[in-house]
């Protein structure tokens, strides 16, 4: 991919998105049922597999748990692979870069990586929280779900855009920013 | 086992794509929230246009099924609200964090433990939300085309020139 900068997101989203047809048409003949692309429901197994460590029974006897069926299944290697791909293409390019608090996050808050780790951990539990509220993720409700013309797909993603624009706007324009 | 093995390998071309889409980084997911720089939003829908038209059209043909996510008015935007709320303090999407690791921005590792937490804590409320806040407007597998009374193949190209027109209007403001 050596285009102009302008045109990768636009090529490599069309490459995702055949990729997307291809892993259901694949999926659904080899192994007899569709797997659309997602992302949310791997991290309820994993901490189920975490929690199943201390106290097995606990899990066992929770109804979400239950639900989702505690297990690495086909998405929980699909999200170890989104990991190893990015390693793999950022080393391959050298777009590889180490980094402990993001630029826009330094300019606001200062470059404490302490409080950057703060801050991406909550976040994190309340995004989460969200998420599987919500039902999915920006993979699984905005990717997969408007591919199929999913209802809840359109409300989740607008309402997932239309918070983030108000509270990134909220913390990060307010105060001393200076660019 | 193939489950598996399917599951990684189309894993590691979704993490390379991501990657070279440039899409895993904070400040492109922060900026396209302050309307700054719309990188994963032209990614987003470069994705769903291509994306929409193929898994239509086999479904169209029969060759595939689709999975609908249930629609749930309360819950689907109750939780689109938070989750929208802590991108944006994050930085990164539940995909995205573990690419952003990969890419070297290793403060993303917070963020999945963060993740972790906010799924065990939702495990353990959820039974005591599930017959109200989970069930308000339950109106199950809903489609575009289902509810307009009309087929797929009226919506897919409206939808593919509204996503055409929004990239051409983005490129001309510069985002």
């Amino acid at each position: 991919m050596k285009n102009s900068p302008s045109y990768r997101p636009y090529l490599a989203g069309a490459l995702v998105g055949v990729l997307a047809v291809l892993s259901v048409f694949a999926t659904t003949k080899i192994l007899g049922k569709p797997h659309y692309l997602g992302a949310s429901t791997t991290f309820v197994r994993a901490a189920g597999l975490l929690e199943s460590a201390v106290a097995p029974g606990h899990v066992e006897n929770n109804a979400y748990f239950a639900s989702k069926k505690v297990r690495v299944d086909w998405q929980f290697m699909l999200v170890l692979g989104i990991f190893l791909g990015a390693l793999g293409a950022s080393l391959a390019d050298r777009s590889f870069k180490k980094e402990s608090v993001p630029p826009i996050w330094k300019e606001r808050f200062g470059s404490s990586p302490g409080l950057r780790a703060l801050g991406a951990f909550f976040g994190g539990v309340v995004a989460m929280f969200g998420a599987r509220m919500a039902g999915g993720c920006p993979s699984g409700h905005g990717l997969s779900g408007l591919m199929q013309l999913s209802v809840s797909g359109f409300i989740a993603l607008t309402f997932f855009f239309g918070t983030g624009i108000v509270v990134a706007h909220l913390v990060y324009k307010k105060g001393n920013r200076h660019e | 086992m193939s489950e598996l093995w399917m599951g990684l390998i189309i894993g590691i071309l979704f993490g390379a794509l991501l990657q070279q889409g440039r899409v895993l980084r904070f400040e492109k997911q922060v900026g396209a929230m302050l309307l700054e720089d719309m990188t994963i939003l032209k990614f987003m829908l470069s994705a769903i246009l291509v994306g929409m038209v193929g898994i239509q059209l086999l479904a169209s043909l029969g060759a595939i099924q689709l999975k609908i996510k249930a629609t749930s008015v309360a819950a689907n935007v109750a939780g689109g609200i938070l989750f929208g709320g802590g991108w944006a303090i994050m930085g990164y999407c539940p995909g995205t964090s573990v690419g952003a690791v990969g890419e070297g921005r290793w403060h993303a590792v917070w963020a999945i433990l963060g993740m972790l937490a906010g799924a065990a804590l939702y495990a353990e409320l959820y039974p005591a939300m599930k017959s109200n806040l989970l069930a308000w407007g339950s109106l199950g597998e809903l489609t575009l085309p289902g509810i307009l009374s009309t087929t797929p193949w009226a919506v897919v190209p409206a939808l593919c020139l509204v996503y055409l027109a929004l990239f051409v209007w983005l490129e001309k403001k510069g985002l």
